[in-house]
């Protein structure tokens, strides 16, 4: 086993309910799946769906609990800014933030990355897609520094190809490149 | 896989062969799940979203009273509804295999209560097993029948908000098991008992119970038998899921004797016997109710609920077990513990029809009582037009009981109650027949939306098709009024708001003077994916410079799409959300928010 595939991830993915915060959450895991890693989700049904707020835990390695416990997740996938005051208590010590946000949010101690996702959505014509957008940065921000993600670009638009129908898996690639190429320029 | 598709999956695999259920936070994708293989297998023989889950229950049972193997799923307050045939199936027994599945929602995160329905368990007498994770979960979908089965008795599987919506990396299901072979043979003397006959069967049943509490593939399980201490832990449940991660964590997997307890009733005798005489204490923790706890007889060595060790109250987060363990075992410190910040409120979606008909409703009767019910449109509550939320179907019966309190008063206040479609179905039509006999003075709003929305749109017998999207007889929901003997029924779309807020006017005046009047709002919920398509064209609306910030819409409305930005006087339409329902075309008192002519 390499260190990689000994290490523990832990995750939190942060939003309101129909920004599809689900979404990504399962196409983290799937990810992990691919690479032959346990992955163990915790997601947000129910009435907060409706536009309330909605987390998702997502625990990579070897763990019983589906729950992130506080200071113990290595990083956080902010879909909506407002949400870090509730949750960025669940980031370690040294953790990792990428924030859609108009502006660079202000998290001392923390690395923070930022993207103004729901621009980029409305730019590229798909306004319900920046949590896709959102992923495609993190995916090139945290390229290359030692607290990556468990997978590259290409699992994740294998698995979103997988995933459908043409169109569909082809907007979704879309949106995460464009992600990505914001990701790669900060 | 979800936690909710692996008891699925578990079901399935082990031939269950009718499977039935009414949709419910967190239980309703049991069922999704199960339809779902039906459609790739054509296995269970029978699958089907039930009117409410005492319907649900005893469709079921009927089906393990013939010999197959069956399922029930709800959410905790489902079992409430289901609790009479519960009671009286305990005692007759099964001759299939009978799972019984109550998902508890800790919390709570969308309940109107914490409650345990391990008590239900115990009221009832039958054995209740508590999954860790979606992988236990599915085991013990198997372990349920086997015991069932053995014991000829109804078996509780009792999963947690955080096992249903846990999701985890588990093979596909697999090939559906054999049905057994259906026959239900005639014993009037078990099926149809006289009271002579149930003290025998309540008899059988406690020697059942006795028995349950010896088996020992249900024991609890000591998960490190190296563990050498005079202090143990036992758990059940999520929270042994947390407990396991954590005494790992810390370091104690060497010295702290952990117990996972898989059916917290009946609780093992010589797990009593055992723990009781080799530790000096034993901390106990589970979620909500402290079961197994009271079955432990001897005080002296317990440690949990009971002395306030262990809350009583709302979800175990891993957080909180962390500090209870650390505690139980003199490790220094606390765990780290997350700020309390509001969250963001739920609101009704974007064009959500229960808007306008909320709006509608505060128009026509400004200074009514509000009764209302269980479903998205609970969050009514948002716009002042909810005052009142029992549970399912009290709505209508809450509105009988506020008119027969204030009806000597000259005055009397409006009362306008307002009710799903699926919920009038579940419970509001027995309230209406009582309310037309007793001449109840209220106006009752459907709001028919064709479906169960908020649990993930499920069917509604209204809606025609089934669990696994097969055509299925309408029942026409005016016709179900008129049957009950309402004078006053009319439908409409809320959308037209005006003549809408008319159609309420008048309801209102009709109801003041001769007794329960309907109106059904029908309009498809904008999430249906069984929504048909509409001819009607999504309006481009703007805001113009005539809006002067009064928040008049933002207060009343509220619709999503609506924003003020910090700063700026004028409010915005959020593109990426505006449904282009056009209703908030009526609402602004400025005449500020236009629709734009798509030609320019
Ligand atoms: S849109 Fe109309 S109601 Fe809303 S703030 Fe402007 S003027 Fe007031
Ligand atoms: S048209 Fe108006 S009411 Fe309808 S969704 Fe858009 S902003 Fe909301």
């Amino acid at each position: 086993m390499t260190e990689i595939e000994a290490k523990r991830s832990q995750i939190v993915i942060s939003g309101v309910g129909g920004q599809g915060v689900l979404f990504v959450t399962r196409i983290l895991a799937e990810a992990a799946i691919r690479h032959r890693r346990p992955a163990l989700t915790s997601e947000t049904h129910g009435m907060a769906q409706r536009g309330g707020t909605v987390i998702s835990h997502l625990k990579v390695g070897d763990f019983a609990s589906p729950l992130i416990r506080p200071g113990a997740a290595d990083g956080m996938l902010v879909l909506k800014e407002e949400n870090i005051a509730a949750h960025q208590g669940f980031l370690r010590p040294g953790g990792w933030m990428v924030v859609n946000a108009i502006e660079a949010a202000d998290a001392p101690g923390v690395a923070c990355g930022q993207i103004d996702a729901d621009d980029i959505a409305r730019q590229i014509g798909q306004p319900k897609a920046a949590n896709v957008i959102l992923l495609g940065f993190a995916l090139a921000w945290l390229d290359g520094s030692n607290v990556g993600l468990w997978c590259s670009r290409r699992d994740i638009e294998d698995i979103v190809a997988s995933g459908g129908d043409g169109k569909r898996s082809e907007d979704l690639a879309a949106a995460i490149d464009a992600g990505y190429a914001q990701g790669m320029k900060s | 896989m979800l936690g909710n598709e692996a008891i699925a999956a578990g079901l399935v695999e082990n031939g269950c062969a009718m499977a039935t259920s009414y949709p419910g936070t967190p239980a309703s994708e049991i069922l999704a799940g199960i339809a779902r293989l039906k459609i790739d297998t054509g296995r269970p023989r029978h699958v089907q979203w039930a009117v409410n889950e005492k319907v649900a229950f005893e469709i079921a049972y009927a089906g393990c009273m013939s010999g197959l193997r069956t399922a029930v799923s709800m959410k905790q307050v489902g079992l409430n509804v289901a609790s009479d045939p519960l009671m009286s199936a305990a005692y007759m027994g099964v001759r299939g295999g009978f799972v019984v599945i109550s998902a508890d929602d800790p919390g709570p995160h969308s309940s109107q209560t914490e409650q345990d329905s391990r008590l239900m368990a115990m009221l009832a007498k039958i054995p209740v097993l508590d999954p860790d994770s979606p992988a236990q979960a599915r085991q013990m979908a198997k372990l349920s029948y086997e015991i069932s089965e053995a014991y000829e008795i109804p078996v509780m599987l009792r999963p947690t908000t955080r096992v249903c919506h846990a999701r985890q990396d588990l093979p596909p299901a697999g090939v559906p098991g054999e049905e057994a072979t259906v026959g239900f043979k005639k014993d009037p003397s078990r099926w149809a008992a006289t009271p002579k006959f149930r003290l025998q069967l309540h008899r059988a049943l406690e020697e059942k119970l006795d028995a349950l509490s010896a088996d020992p593939r249900t024991a609890p399980r000591l998960l490190n038998p190296d563990a050498a201490g005079l202090r143990a832990v036992a758990a059940s449940g999520v929270a042994a899921a947390h407990a396991r991660e954590i005494i790992q964590d810390l370091g104690l997997w060497e010295t702290l004797p952990f117990y996972q307890v898989l059916q917290p009733f009946p609780l093992h005798r010589s797990f009593i016997d055992e723990i009781l005489g080799k530790y000096s204490e034993v901390l106990v923790i589970e979620e909500t109710t402290g079961v197994i706890e009271m079955q432990i007889a001897d005080r002296r060595r317990v440690r949990g609920k009971q002395d306030g060790r262990v809350p009583s109250v709302g979800e175990l987060h891993p957080e909180t077990v962390e500090s209870v363990i650390r505690a139980f075992a003199g490790l220094p410190g606390y765990a780290a513990q997350m700020p309390t910040v509001p969250g963001r409120r739920p609101t009704l979606c974007a064009g959500c029809p229960h808007r306008a008909s909320f709006y509608a409703v505060k128009k026509a009767a400004p200074r009514g009582i509000y009764t209302s019910d269980i479903g998205c449109y609970t969050l009514g509550l948002n716009l002042g037009a909810v005052d009142t939320v029992l549970c399912m179907g009290a709505a209508i019966s809450q509105a009988a009981g506020f008119y027969h309190a204030h009806r000597h008063l000259t005055t009397r206040p409006d009362i306008v109650a307002t009710i799903g479609d699926s919920t009038f179905f579940h419970a509001g039509v027995p309230a209406l027949i009582d309310a037309v006999a007793q001449q109840v003075r209220f106006v009752l709003v459907i709001l028919d939306n064709r479906t169960t929305a908020m649990t993930g749109n499920q069917p509604t017998p209204a809606t025609g098709v089934g669990a696994c999207d097969e055509p299925l007889s309408a029942v026409d929901i005016e016709g179900l009024v008129a049957g009950c003997g309402v004078k006053f029924c009319r439908t409409a779309d809320p959308y037209e708001l005006e003549p809408f807020i008319a159609l309420l006017k008048e309801a209102v005046s009709f109801s003041r003077e001769q007794g329960p009047a309907v109106v059904i709002a029908r309009h498809p919920c904008l999430l249906d994916r069984r929504r048909v398509p509409s001819d009607r064209k999504p309006v481009q609306v703007v805001v113009t410079d005539d809006c002067d910030g009064c928040g008049y819409c933002l207060k009343h409305f509220e619709c999503p799409a609506l924003v003020q930005v910090k700063g700026e006087e004028r409010v915005r339409i959020d593109p990426g959300i505006c449904s282009g329902c056009g209703v908030c075309l009526s609402i602004c008192r400025n005449h500020a928010i236009v629709a734009v002519d798509p030609g320019n």
